[in-house]
């Protein structure tokens, strides 16, 4: 069982990117859960919401402790909550970020989501949309395949700027 | 059709396939998002049903007795608080012979304010003469709806379900769900009793002591009834649909000898621990009791029954535990784990068993884990 | 309504019941909550009545209804839902429901006989039992005053809505009939004495309610679209009022009554006259 936990803050879509990613895994033709912290949301507010994905069906409906992987779609969350609480020894991370980081004992990739959606004129109220770029570069860290990203982003979202930002994302990670 | 939906859309969604004709509801978190999707089939004329916005969860079973006893089809959605609010009424419900479906989401009881998950509303509910199932997935959940009105309406019940769902763990997490064609799988309803102007009957009227015990016994009698129904209506849904239930659903039972027993997603959860445990030659095996009403006879000759309940009867103990040991003389390790959404673990159902003390009651996160 | 009840001798609720069930005729369903009409159905398997009643616990009448007319109007029956609850169903445990019901613009009647106390059990005081009048709970007299629970039903601006008291047959024929032409919530408030709860003779019941609104205690009105009309037998006791002694001394329930209390009342009787005939003249 893969697990995913991440983070973001409250109406970033943290939600929906993990339900997306359920989504796509359910595609790959996976067993795929999906879950946000269970407790009242508040806008702004640091939250994570979690995924987990297997071959099998899914009995486990505790939190998850230890996850494989992180995915921090706001790295200002980084300043208030230990992101890396529980990751497993040579745990992935996904930041949403232009520069590069290291954390020893990780593979840390990173990629400009908010670039991205900016450039792609992903925006809603004023925020950039992040949960559909960031199947594009969880599909090419080999989380999910690119099909079923965009096959998952297309039952949700009419707008194909979803789509082309989750490109964007996939050949910008891949290059 | 495969999609990822939460407990509560998918619950929605099974009452929209039933397409009750009326439907009363109040707002409870963590029921709240089915009556808003119903409200929304039913404004977007998805669902060619009624629905009440009541002012309370009494009234919302009020108002779904008053429109069952005319004979169509009824839902309603509730949970925790709302639930007992409208306790007065389940009974009636149960006593008028009204085949009325309710999603309960299960909620702890406040003080103080805890919208997390436990089994103590509903199960201070069992006395009602309602049925009672309880899921364990968004497809169990999907499932369980869909059945639940051909189990109720069946002339041979002709009793209230409700369908337990646990509270964030199942009404908000996202999983895959298999929806299907319903076809003729729910038959139209026929109330035999339904209200007639041009045959006028009282209905509910005094009734002495010298008849009232009749009317206690016809329930019981349709109860025990109900047991053959499930049995057909859960057969039926397998031949149709190609998933299988039970009244309880075991796991690696059969040479066990340890059963871990528990309702929801924590029975479906010690699964797992059961597969930790056989690693570690450990004889283990888990029963998910899915019917709590009707009460299954359950098969726990000659082993060691370790019971997690995320409930409790204060002065007596844990509700499921006491029901089960007044069925059977197996030694019993009683252990109160969960409530109010308290975190429980395979890893810790898996110690329940290592460390269990047949004939104590042990309270997670209270006593020291020997 | 059938022949042979189990109502008290004199109750004039059965009178105002026979009346209600003649205007509203055979496609008729009656919500009935724990109250005196419960008693007068006739206990299991006899029924009193020519038309189903449904029974439903004492704070739930017009949730039940408000059920039972959706079903009812969505498999395109015109069935009339009547609620028939007593004082304590309605202005008291019920309002609740009431008001819910009221407020979603349920299309049903509901009628609130009024006997001013907890009949069937025994006379414990109500929201409806008048300042002044004994009850079991109330064994010195009540200190407090009537609820206003027609100003309350007001405030949800139903389309009709109207007072009647038992004494006057044709009066709540009338209105029944005609409460039961609008869709949407009408509401009927029946003033129903009582002689064992007013402690009265069983013959002087359709005396006791004309004494009641030619005193001014209880006014004659409906109120249609808003527009306020009081009634002719009352606008004759709004310009000559008999004593309220003479409502007030048959009555054991008002034995020793303080006269500061009966002074009380003579002021909310004019303050009530007053304000309805301004609210008949703002209407017209």
């Amino acid at each position: 069982m893969f697990e995913i936990r991440i983070h973001s803050r409250g109406g970033q879509g943290g939600v929906t990117a993990a339900r997306l990613l359920a989504m796509a895994a359910l595609h790959d033709g996976k067993y795929a859960t999906a879950c946000p912290f269970y407790g009242a949301e508040r806008r702004g507010a640091p939250i994570v919401s979690f995924v987990r994905i297997d071959d099998k069906p899914i009995k486990v409906y505790s939190q998850i402790r230890q996850p494989d992987m992180v995915v921090v779609l706001d790295t200002s969350v980084m300043d208030v909550v230990d992101v890396l609480h529980g990751l497993k020894k040579g745990g992935r991370i996904f930041i949403n970020s232009a520069g590069k980081r290291e954390f020893a004992g990780f593979e840390c990739r990173n990629v400009d989501l908010t670039g991205i959606a900016l450039r792609e004129n992903l925006v809603v109220s004023g925020s950039p949309i992040l949960n559909t770029p960031v199947l594009g570069a969880l599909a090419s860290m080999g989380i999910i395949t690119a099909e079923s990203g965009k096959r998952a982003i297309r039952e949700m979202f009419s707008d194909e700027r979803n789509v082309k930002a989750a490109e964007a994302a996939y050949k910008e990670m891949s290059a | 059709m495969k999609k990822i939906a939460t407990g509560n859309k998918t619950v929605a969604e099974a009452v929209k396939q039933a397409a009750p004709t009326v439907v009363a509801a109040y707002p409870i978190t963590p029921q709240t998002e089915i009556v808003e999707q119903i409200a929304e089939f039913v404004t977007s004329g998805q669902m060619p049903s009624r629905y009440i916005a009541v002012e309370s969860e009494h009234s919302a079973m009020a108002a779904c007795i008053g429109a069952s006893i005319t004979g169509v089809r009824t839902f309603t959605a509730t949970s925790s608080h709302g639930l007992l609010y409208m306790h007065e009424m389940t009974n009636w419900a149960a006593g008028a012979r009204l085949p009325i479906v309710m999603a309960n989401v299960n909620r702890s009881l406040g003080p103080g304010w805890n919208i997390w998950a436990e089994h103590t509303d509903a199960l201070q509910e069992r006395d009602t003469g309602w049925l009672q199932v309880y899921v364990s997935s968004v497809q169990e959940a999907y499932d369980a709806t869909l059945m639940a009105f051909r189990i109720a309406e069946h002339n041979n019940v002709l009793l209230p379900v409700m369908v337990n769902l646990d509270g964030f763990l199942l009404s908000h997490i996202m999983q895959p769900v298999d929806t299907v064609e319903l076809g003729d799988f729910i038959p139209a309803i026929h109330l035999p009793h339904a209200i007639d102007p041009r045959h006028p009957a009282g209905y509910g009227t005094l009734t002495g002591p010298d008849q009232q015990f009749r009317f206690r016994w016809d329930i019981e009698r349709s109860m025990r009834d109900s047991v053959k129904v499930i049995e057909e209506t859960e057969k039926e849904f397998a031949r149709r649909f190609g998933r299988k239930y039970g009244f309880t659903e075991d796991y690696r039972c059969e040479d066990a000898e340890v059963i871990v027993v528990a309702m929801g997603t924590l029975g479906k959860e010690a699964e797992v621990a059961i597969d930790l445990l056989r690693n570690e030659g450990i004889k283990a095996g888990s029963m998910r009791l899915r019917w709590l009403r009707p009460f299954p006879k359950l098969n726990l000759k000659g082993k060691q029954v370790v019971i997690i309940d995320r409930d409790y009867s204060f002065g007596r103990g844990g509700i499921l535990a006491t029901e089960i040991m007044a069925q059977t003389k197996e030694e019993v390790y009683s252990v109160i784990a969960g409530l109010g959404g308290q975190e429980v673990t395979y890893d810790d159902i898996a110690g329940f068993v290592r460390t269990r003390r047949m004939g104590e009651e042990f309270w997670f996160g209270v006593n020291a884990h020997v | 309504m059938l022949k042979c009840t189990s109502a008290c001798a004199g109750c004039s609720d059965s009178l105002a019941l026979r009346y209600v069930l003649k205007a509203a005729g055979p496609d008729t369903v009656m919500v009935v909550p724990a109250c005196c009409t419960s008693v007068i159905q006739g206990i299991y398997p006899n029924t009193a009545f020519n038309v189903p009643v449904y029974n439903i616990a004492f704070g739930a009448a017009a949730a039940c209804a408000s059920g039972m007319s959706n079903a009812f109007r969505a498999e395109g029956k015109k069935t009339n839902v009547i609620v028939y609850a007593g004082d304590g169903g309605t202005l008291d445990i019920g309002i609740q429901a009431m008001s819910g019901a009221f407020e979603r613009g349920t299309d049903f009647l509901y009628i609130c006989y009024d006997n001013e106390a907890y009949g069937n059990t025994g006379m414990q005081r109500s929201g409806g039992t008048p300042m002044g009048a004994k009850t079991t709970t109330t064994p010195a007299g009540k200190t407090d005053a009537k609820k206003d629970i027609d100003a309350i039903v007001a405030a949800h601006d139903p389309p009709y809505m109207a007072t009647a008291c038992a004494a006057y047959p044709q009066d709540i024929f009338k209105k029944v009939q005609k409460a039961l032409t609008f869709r949407g919530p009408t509401f009927l408030h029946i003033l129903a004495p009582c002689p064992p709860g007013w402690r009265y003779p069983t013959e002087k019941t359709v005396e006791m309610g004309k004494l009641a609104v030619k005193s001014g205690m209880w006014v004659l009105y409906e109120r249609e679209y808003g527009k306020v009309t009081i009634g002719p037998q009352s606008k004759v006791a709004m310009k000559k009022p008999l004593p309220l002694e003479d409502y007030l001394s048959p009555q054991g329930r008002f034995k020793g009554i303080d006269p500061k209390i009966v002074e009380i009342l003579k002021q909310r009787i004019t303050r009530n006259f007053q304000r309805l005939a301004a609210e008949e003249e703002a209407s017209a």
